[in-house]
């Protein structure tokens, strides 16, 4: 492989907290050099990036890929692609498929997937209990040698108190988080969306805010009682919040993430029926949105994570109450993160980019998130002005059920690279 | 309030100035449409009174009832004033038909679409399903209720039967009973009392009565006796059996004897009451057959009304004015 050389952008890693013009040498798969005029092999590409923010490639902590048993709604290869293009150089891919990721084989048919599809990489993240059944635990030692990266039950929350407490303090002895989806599924259960004045008016049965924060107030104790490392997924509550800052002023090992459209949308989407608009958890309340923004400014909430949940059209073209759960996302995170955080002067660009890259790597102990000398080469270049349209044929997921379908994006990927390979080149349009 | 606030979701108004191209809740409408219906109703009241029901306003018009859901009365009652105004109609039932072999909502009206329809009425148990049909097919689509959301027809002939009996609904105080959670009945009162300058009020065991309607002006009153004393008009909801199974009350028993309308607490009244109830009714549970058989009520009134109303509703979605007869003498 020949050297790459991105020449000129604006050099932005928040794991070392530089920012500046820069140019960054990339030999043999990882960061050789970063300074001003690195001189120009004969055989080194280069990447101009005049006008261009160069910084870690962002890392997502919650996707779902859909493979094995879904590969009508996206397969590990359009996932990888996905993200991508969406400046993503590694995602962590949830455990819901058919099968089950919760053994072995399993665990390793996602490692060689991504492999072979030579995007994004992707990290499998292995189900706390066989089947998702919440019942007994898997083999954690041996989906973290196969790759595992964290254990989940995600979209079924581990109901069981029992069952919690042993997989925090199992998953201590291999230094994997236990990442859970918070729901009392006895209050949310048959809910279509949050529980509120749309929910009333539409007539669709609501998930109210306390069907999260009661698990997330479990998950805290739980994390207090054995030590284990708790994370919380997609938080979406202000009540959430509040508890989580309450856990990390007494130290205990609680991280959360929060989706880009928890950030920006809220219950009111959901008026017109909008499948595109249901997801679990369900968008909330403006001052929910409001808490879930200044949760991610102060650290409470550590990292932005997708979400990013494909489901075929014909899924989505349907009774409100009859559709599933979720949204595509990876495409558009970085988009709404500069849209609605950077522009709006809550969080500067930098502080985006560790809740995009740097802090994730660090929550579920992965490479990554750095552009330190002798680091793998995963950079994004992106174009931070830059504003774009969302157009489904132009989205490389295999699914296109996004309620930002139409809508104005800022900051537009130009580059993605991977270990030092380009895996995403955009193409010129206009 | 929300009238005449464009919003998200909101049936365009397209083609058809006077009501919009759909009818699938009265939150859509401003109150000068449904007076219009209400008005409209009036001289359809007269037809239902003949020796031959029938008037040519829909003729050579197709119209498809397509039920997802049991019903006796509203599918009757729609046939009816179909029948009434000289349209073809067919009904379409959930089970035996193609959707009990898996075909989704917009295939199967697609496929009554490509065989030339005119209008559809659905009734659906999810909220939302006349909306979401509304938006893919070019027919007149008219909700007979979805889930829980709203049942327009029934809210407007619940106003035609108000307007009957006190002569405007401005300023009357109005009291819907019972579990309005689950009501689609509820909802559709709700939004035409609001516009047309009602006092609405819910009344029930907390389980059954969403407190964010209050956001809407809407008043919460626990005791049925405090609603008794404070209302002009009783709406009395069905109480199904299924809400004790899943826990919003203990039993049938308890909710007779702390929420039932009875006639002992309408005795105890100020005033005389008038009760309302969509049916099918609950007779001992939340309505005593005294009262439903008794002198205020205006049950089987509604009834009859509910044709009245259906045909103003089909009429004014067909594309006729407001005053029906001197369209009908141009077609003769």
């Amino acid at each position: 492989m020949s050297d790459l050389l991105i020449r000129g952008g604006r050099v932005i890693d928040p794991s070392r907290n530089s920012d500046g013009s820069a140019d960054l040498l990339i030999r043999d798969g990882k960061i050789d050099a970063v300074g001003r005029n690195i001189p120009v092999a004969q055989d080194t590409t280069v990447i101009d990036a005049a006008g261009r923010v160069v910084a870690p490639g962002l890392i997502d902590l919650h996707v779902h890929l859909r493979e094995p048993g879904f590969e009508h709604a996206e397969t590990i290869a359009s996932g990888a692609a996905a993200a991508a293009a969406g400046g993503f150089t590694a995602v962590c891919a949830m455990p819901n498929t058919d099968p089950v990721t919760d053994s072995l084989a399993t665990v390793g048919f996602v490692v060689r997937q991504a492999i072979r599809a030579g995007q994004a990489r992707v990290y499998p993240i292995g189900a706390v209990s066989l089947g998702q059944k919440g019942e007994q635990l898997t083999e954690f030692g041996e989906l973290v040698q196969a790759g595992a990266v964290a254990v989940s039950d995600d979209g079924k929350p581990v109901r069981s108190s029992h069952l919690m407490r042993t997989a925090l303090e199992y998953a201590k002895s291999f230094g994997i988080p236990v990442a859970d989806h918070c729901e009392d599924l006895s209050l949310a259960q048959g809910g279509a969306m949050h529980e509120g004045l749309v929910s009333a008016r539409l007539g669709l049965k609501g998930i109210p805010a306390a069907a999260e924060e009661i698990m997330v107030a479990r998950n805290i104790i739980l994390a207090e009682l054995t030590g284990g490392h708790v994370h919380l997924c997609h938080m979406s509550t202000r009540g959430s919040v509040e508890l989580i800052r309450w856990a990390k002023s007494k130290g205990l090992r609680v991280t959360a993430e929060a989706t880009p459209h928890h950030f920006t949308l809220t219950h009111e989407r959901c008026e017109g029926y909008d499948t595109n608009a249901k997801m679990n958890p369900p968008l909330r309340e403006a001052a929910d949105r409001d808490a879930i923004r200044l949760g991610l400014k102060d650290g409470t909430i550590d990292c932005i994570a997708s979400d990013h949940a494909p489901h075929h059209y014909d899924a989505k073209e349907r009774e409100f109450d009859e559709a599933p759960n979720g949204i595509v996302g990876l495409e558009t995170a970085l988009g709404l993160g500069i849209r609605e955080l950077v522009t709006s002067g809550l969080l500067t660009l930098p502080e985006l980019l560790s809740r995009m890259s740097t802090v994730p790597a660090r929550v579920f102990h992965l490479p990554g998130g750095t552009l330190a000398v002798g680091a793998p080469a995963d950079v994004v270049v992106f174009d931070p002005g830059q504003q774009w349209q969302v157009r489904r044929e132009e989205l490389l997921s295999k699914s296109g059920n996004s309620p930002f379908l139409g809508e104005t994006m800022q900051g537009r990927v130009e580059s993605t690279v991977v270990g030092g390979r380009v895996v995403y080149q955009r193409r010129p349009t206009n | 309030m929300t009238e005449g606030r464009p919003r998200a979701g909101a049936p365009a108004s397209q083609n058809r100035p006077v009501l919009g191209k759909d009818l699938v809740g009265l939150e859509f409408l401003s109150a000068e449409q449904i007076r219009l219906v209400l008005d409209t109703a009036e001289p359809f009241k007269e037809v239902s009174e003949r020796a031959i029901k029938k008037v040519p306003a829909l003729r050579g018009k197709t119209i498809v009832n397509l039920f997802f859901e049991a019903s006796t009365r509203t599918r009757i009652s729609f046939e009816f004033a179909e029948k009434r105004l000289s349209a073809d109609t067919v009904n379409v039932a959930a089970s035996g038909s193609s959707v009990s072999k898996g075909e989704t909502l917009v295939d199967t009206a697609r496929n009554l679409e490509a065989m030339r329809i005119d209008m559809v009425v659905i009734r659906h148990p999810s909220s939302g399903a006349a909306q979401f049909l509304a938006s893919r097919i070019r027919s007149n689509v008219i909700n007979a209720g979805d889930g829980k959301h709203e049942h327009p027809t029934q809210g407007l002939l619940d106003l035609l039967t108000l307007r009957d009996k006190f002569g405007k609904i401005e300023g009357l105080k109005v009291a819907i009973c019972g579990d309005v959670l689950h009501s689609r009945v509820a909802r559709s009162n709700l939004w035409g009392l609001l516009k047309l300058g009602a006092e609405v009020a819910f009344c029930g065991p907390y389980t059954l009565i969403p407190r964010e309607f209050t956001q809407l002006g809407v008043q919460l009153i626990p005791h049925i006796e405090d609603a008794i004393a404070w209302a002009d008009a009783l709406n009395v909801l069905r109480l199904q059996l299924e809400r004790m199974e899943a826990g919003f009350i203990p039993s049938l028993r308890e909710y007779n004897r702390v929420f039932g309308v009875t006639r002992e607490r309408l005795e105890r009244a100020p005033k005389d009451l008038v009760i309302l109830h969509p049916g099918p009714m609950n007779r001992g549970v939340e309505i005593d057959s005294d009262v439903a058989d008794g002198p205020f009520s205006v049950i089987l009134p509604q009834v009859t009304n509910g044709v009245a109303v259906r045909m103003a509703v089909l009429y004014l979605l067909a594309g006729g004015g407001p005053d029906w007869r001197a369209q009908r003498s141009g077609d003769e």
